[in-house]
């Protein structure tokens, strides 16, 4: 049951958009979502999916990981499409008992579930094929700027990078846990709304206290290396831009410019 | 017979790139009353062998019958099935989360739909078969040492009534008198009620002195199933494995290279040291 969550999770594979640095995806997937709502007519749409299409397909991860990901969010697509399908006003084309579909409707809901689709593939793609360590690296340096405001963009990004590291760990656990307590017959799947909260209990007690054994450990082992924050560290893999990443910012920078040239002009 | 698996195979993360066959066509015969040892090199797949034996993990392909019953069928009560098959995890003390020991114990019986005074009984049984002291009783279970947790665990377990008693690895992480107490116990356990035990572990030697019957995993395959003396006279392939005989073996075995007239096939030290007198007088 819990293996259906893709979201956030690393596809271990070899492929270009794979050895790219941090940096240009963080900027490509930003970069994508906000041309998604720059977007006005469907030729633009059009040109965004073909954009993912061939990131996906550079990607080397199949195409079926990435929409088991996409379980998870297809209440709320479903949802939203429902909700604009619905409640927008225009001209009616289609009505029964107090509902009205207008025109205006059919295309909002289209372009709003269009546009969550691609928002949520393009951003799960920029994790699946980067590292947690990769991602907070390049967060850090995109950020790096801040520091002079006096944000703690370091200790930012280790929380960051620590929690995403967490995530699979703890995912495990849970797995491990709720294994040893069906062994002594504990149900996690009957009863009532109350009763299953109730029964959450054996799980949740030992899931915290393992958390914080957890955490107890990293810090006593970053502690036992000298981890005093980000002042005068240096970095084993510095990030360094290679050819093909000014490759990639060039290739996203054309996509931005025809998705807002082409994607604006009124249909 | 208690529990049988005809040609199990298990696979993880099926259908994706990460795709990893854990068990490759294990058939077993667990007869009741046996005390067995499954033996394997880390990732051989001891544990996802045993958690199929109490329906914990359904297998991808192949069948699985507990007293002549398909367990995988659809409608065979699996609860009924784990209070009848306990496993006990390895590190069973991180599942522990009452506030006291007793009702921590009391945790498995009570889901079994008894009364409370029959939990609490089975409980208190349990506790004194693993050999927990009174006073310990009413404390929190996260204020014991590790051997002791361990033990609430392994009642936690017991206090269902299993017929057959699987332990993950009980020894790991215990200095050696905490092993050999908790491997007492469970053998005594045995002696006092005849269920069928079967026992998980890495080290030979933990297993030598206790089992009557040995299993060895290698890369999902049973490699050997026999008593101690036969699995253990294949030693050269144990090593291959990455497992070990015990280290009688190998003494009995230089003896003998020496000229000694001695039987090589002895596993425990008391039979070794038998064995050794015998060879002395005859010198
Ligand atoms: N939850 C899981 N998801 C994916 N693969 C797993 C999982 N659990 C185990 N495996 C894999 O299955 C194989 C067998 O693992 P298993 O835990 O059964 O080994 P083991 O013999 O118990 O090892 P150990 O002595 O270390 O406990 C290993 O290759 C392991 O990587
Ligand atoms: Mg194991």
């Amino acid at each position: 049951m819990l293996k259906d969550i893709t979201l956030g999770q690393y596809y271990r594979t070899e492929s270009p958009l794979h050895r790219l640095d941090p940096r240009v995806k963080i900027v490509a997937t930003f970069a994508f979502i906000i041309s998604l709502f720059l977007v006005k007519n469907f030729i633009g749409y059009l040109i965004a999916g073909l954009f993912l299409l061939i990131c996906i397909r550079l990607s080397n991860v199949p195409v079926r990981f990435i929409f088991r990901g996409m379980k998870a969010i297809f209440f709320l697509l479903i949802l939203t499409m429902v909700f604009n399908l619905f409640l927008t006003p225009g001209i009616v084309v289609f009505s029964f008992w107090k509902l009205q579909i207008t025109k205006e409707g059919i295309k909002l809901a289209l372009m709003m579930g269009i546009r969550l689709v691609f928002l949520i593939t393009g951003s799960s793609l920029m994790t699946l094929t980067t590292t947690p360590n990769n991602l907070t690296d390049g967060l850090e340096k995109l950020l790096g700027p801040l520091k002079k405001i006096r944000v703690p963009v370091h200790e930012i990004s280790m929380m960051m990078s620590i929690a995403l590291r967490f995530i699979p760990i703890l995912m495990e656990e849970t797995d491990k846990i709720m294994k040893a307590q069906m062994a002594r017959c504990a149900d996690f799947e009957s009863g009532s709304v109350i009763n299953r909260a109730k029964n959450l209990i054996p799980l949740l007690v030992p899931l915290f206290i393992s958390a914080f054994r957890r955490a107890n450990d990293l810090a006593m082992a970053m502690e036992a290396r000298c981890y005093r924050g980000g002042d005068g560290r240096t970095k084993m893999k510095p990030l360094i831009y290679q050819k093909r990443d000014f490759i990639a910012y060039l290739c996203i920078l054309l996509y931005v410019v025809m998705v807002v040239v082409i994607g604006r002009l009124p249909v | 017979m208690a529990i049988l698996l005809n040609h199990v195979n298990y696979i993880y993360d099926e259908d994706t790139a990460m795709a990893n066959a854990a068990l490759i066509d294990v058939s077993l015969k667990i007869p009741d009353g046996q005390f067995i040892g499954i033996i394997g090199h880390t990732g051989s797949g001891k544990s996802t062998l045993i958690q199929h034996m109490n329906g914990l993990i359904a297998p991808s392909s192949g069948q699985i019958f507990f007293n002549n019953e398909d367990i995988c069928d659809r409608d065979y009560n699996k609860k009924n099935l784990r209070a009848r098959v306990g496993l006990v995890f390895q590190y069973p003390e991180h599942q522990l989360f009452e506030t006291d020991c007793f009702k921590d114990v009391c945790f498995g019986p009570k889901n079994l739909g008894l009364s409370q005074k029959d939990a609490e009984l089975r409980a208190y049984t349990a506790l004194k078969q693993v050999g927990l002291e009174d006073e310990y009783f009413y404390q929190s279970p996260f204020d014991l040492s590790g051997g002791q947790k361990r033990r609430v665990a392994i009642a936690g377990v017991l206090a269902m009534n299993p017929e057959v008693l699987i332990l993950d690895e009980p020894t790991a992480g215990l200095d050696p008198k905490g092993r050999e107490e908790i491997l007492g116990l469970i053998s005594e356990l045995h002696r006092k009620t005849g269920i069928t035990i079967i026992l998980v572990s890495h080290s030979m030697e933990d297993v030598a002195d206790y089992v009557e019957r040995i299993i060895v995993m290698n890369r999902g395959r049973v490699t050997f199933d026999g008593e101690p003396k036969e699995v253990f006279s294949h030693y050269k392939e144990l090593e291959e494995m990455g497992l070990a005989a015990p280290q009688v073996t190998y003494c009995m075995q230089e003896l003998r290279e020496a000229g000694f007239d001695v039987d090589t096939s002895v596993t425990t030290l008391l039979e070794a040291k038998n064995e050794i007198l015998k060879a002395f007088m005859k010198c």
